[in-house]
């Protein structure tokens, strides 16, 4: 019987295959929609969570100033060289720690100069930022004692500078001095934030003090954690060297800032997640819609076809099969619409993510979940229709004009 | 065919079956308490001016509605005590309808159309599509299945409609102005239908007529004025009698 209710309802579909198109395009909206906006958005908190994990796991980002993020430091000073050392011997679980000193530069070479920055670390820093060399080598123990006039530069600086031109061995003019170029870095694209993540240019700490910012600072230090390190405890133990180190009293509040990346990870897939869940939520309304299209349609379908319900009835069609009729129907109708939705779903987050340069990922579990919805609709607005056709009374159905 | 002093109750037993319609001052007696007894492979023609409720009568003896009061037995069982999906079942099992109108399902092969009842009926598509081929070709509609209404003739889609009726094999068959439709020599050609079905399988037909000429084809003529059963007359020598036992043998 119920084969049979898939098949009749699947003809009545065909025998007015404009209508029913035109019944489902509400659901398909609604059905794509959905699919597209949590296809969409998983794949941004994905590439947020990439572009983080590019940054290094289990890496603390310490800058002077009180206030946490970005932009804070103002007053506070920075840290020594000495610091580093300090970090590295004498809490456990560390794997490297790096320091890092920044400065604005214009960077000049094969005649053409490009505003960049200009980083001074060590080779710590491959390991806490993640960074690898596509080619050349890293720094020389000597090199960085001596501050020598040597520098790496990223796939952005090689673009706008060499293009096709030999880049290892190759002298880059930063502010009065000359480098050579030992190294290129492997490039990361696009940052978090939306920044160029491959424009700057890396020197020995030493080079960078005495050669373009002419101070002993160091702006920031990043540490990055050992596998399993236990990240709360190491926090607790550094704020704790660095308040001796700085010699802030009991009283005083920490003049620096620990961020860690992993925290930035969480906050920012987690502001990810809420914006697919709300995009999600909206699109969802839209197929609420569609199944009140749904519902209108087969209010109409059912006064149109009033003599064929009093035909069935009269000829001993029971009134839960006439209301399984109608039920079936709408629910073929809006599996139908659901399924319609998935396929267009599928082409649209293919191309919006290629667009807008998104991994793409099809996600099983928001495809059944929408079209379970879906389907779901069917019953919900096909109900009352459905119960309309069966009450009819015989009689007054085959007398209906 | 029922002997009719037979002891054995008739198919179909109304006693003292009123109709009424609305309530209170506004209320319509349609049927004014009707006694009528219809023996198995009886041809019976009912008449009557409009409103004298003889398509009442009808839809109380298709168990398409119940009586107000009185008792109607079917094969024995009480239709009035009947609930709205027994008396369903009870007609898929026993009754066909013809109606004035055809009522065939639009767009829908003739094929299609007289499997219908036997669908609601939970037979399997290769009986559904033997025993509605049979029908069609017991109709003379042989090789006509898969045309839709709106390419057969008026008399074609009567015929099918009966195809319809007839495809489960019912005791009765309950025709509703089967002709009102039709030109007289196509109405003709459904009451040789009509006369044939009843005399070779013995399906026990009534059939709602106002043609006088139509009504001369059953063996008995019950008349209807107003709300009552007016005469009850056996009709001795029916039109066809010999040209449908003719296509008999």
């Amino acid at each position: 019987m119920l084969l049979n209710s898939v098949l009749l309802a699947l003809r009545e579909i065909r025998r007015n295959l404009l209508r029913s198109f035109l019944t489902i395009l509400g659901i398909v909206i609604g059905v794509s929609a959905v699919i597209t906006m949590v296809t969409l958005g998983r794949g941004a908190t994905q590439s947020v969570q990439d572009q983080i994990a590019s940054l290094g796991s289990n890496l603390l980002m310490v800058r002077p100033g009180q206030r946490m993020g970005f932009g804070g430091g103002g007053g506070a000073p920075g840290f020594k060289e000495a610091d580093v050392e300090a970090i590295a011997t004498q809490i456990g679980g560390v794997k490297a720690v790096a320091p890092e000193a920044h400065a604005h530069v214009t960077a000049v070479a094969n005649g053409r100069n490009w505003a960049t920055n200009a980083t001074g670390t060590s080779n710590a820093y491959f390991d806490t930022n993640n960074w690898q060399l596509a080619s050349g080598r890293i720094f020389t123990d000597a090199e960085l004692r001596a501050g020598a006039s040597v520098c790496m530069i990223g796939e952005t600086l090689r673009r706008e500078l060499f293009s096709g031109a030999a880049v290892l061995g190759a002298q880059l003019r930063v502010k009065q001095f000359s480098c050579e170029v030992i190294g290129l870095l492997a490039a990361k694209g696009q940052g978090a934030m939306g920044n160029d993540q491959d424009d700057f240019v890396l020197m020995p700490l030493h080079t960078l003090q005495r050669r373009v910012t002419g101070s002993l600072q160091v702006s920031s230090l990043m540490v990055s954690l050992l596998d399993g390190a236990d990240a709360d405890r190491f926090q607790a133990a550094l704020t704790q060297l660095l308040r001796e180190r700085r010699k802030l009293s009991t009283s005083d509040e920490n003049n620096f800032n620990i961020l860690d990346t992993k925290q930035i990870a969480d906050t920012l897939s987690g502001t990810t997640q809420i914006m697919t869940t709300l995009l999600g939520a909206v699109a969802a309304v839209s197929l609420l819609v569609g199944g009140i299209g749904i519902m209108n349609i087969m209010l109409v379908s059912v006064s149109e076809r009033t003599r064929e319900i009093g035909v069935r009835l009269a000829i001993g069609a029971l009134e839960r099969e006439v209301l399984l009729q109608f039920l079936i129907e709408a629910v073929v109708l809006a599996a139908l619409g659901g399924l319609l939705g998935i396929v267009l779903a599928t082409i649209a987050s293919i191309g919006l993510s290629q667009v807008m340069s998104l991994p793409y990922r099809f996600d099983a579990a928001i495809n059944v979940l929408s079209f379970a919805f879906s389907a779901v609709i069917g019953v919900v607005f096909g109900f009352v229709p459905a119960r309309r056709a069966a009450r009819l009374n015989p009689i007054e159905a085959l007398r209906h004009e | 065919m029922n002997d009719p002093t037979s002891i054995e109750p008739p198919l179909i037993r109304l006693r003292g079956i009123t109709k009424v319609y609305g309530q209170g001052q506004a209320a319509l007696q349609a049927l004014k308490g009707i006694d009528l007894d219809i023996a198995s492979g009886e041809f019976l023609a009912v008449m009557g001016p409009s409103g004298s409720g003889k398509s009442t009568a009808m839809n109380v003896l298709g168990c398409l509605d119940t009586p107000t009061a009185g008792e109607y037995l079917f094969r024995g069982v009480h239709v009035e005590r009947l609930t709205r999906d027994q008396r369903a079942r009870l007609r898929r099992s026993y009754v066909g309808f013809v109606f004035q109108g055809y009522n065939l399902l639009a767009r829908t092969s003739a094929q299609e159309n007289v499997e219908l009842p036997l669908l609601y009926r939970g037979e399997s598509a290769v009986a559904r599509r033997e025993a509605a081929r049979e029908a069609l070709a017991s109709v003379g509609l042989d090789g006509w299945g898969h045309h839709t209404p709106g390419e057969l003739s008026g008399g074609q889609q009567q015929r099918v409609a009966i195809a319809r009726a007839i495809v489960t094999r019912p005791t009765v068959l309950l025709a509703d102005e089967p002709t009102g439709n039709l030109d007289t020599q196509r109405g003709r050609e459904i009451m040789d239908l009509l006369r044939l079905l009843n005399v070779e399988r013995g399906i026990t037909v009534v059939m709602v007529t106002h043609e006088p000429d139509m009504a001369a084809y059953a063996r008995r003529v019950v008349r209807f004025v107003d709300g009552q059963i007016e005469s009850d007359k056996p009709n001795p020598h029916p039109v066809g009698e010999d040209a449908a036992l003719a296509g008999v043998h």
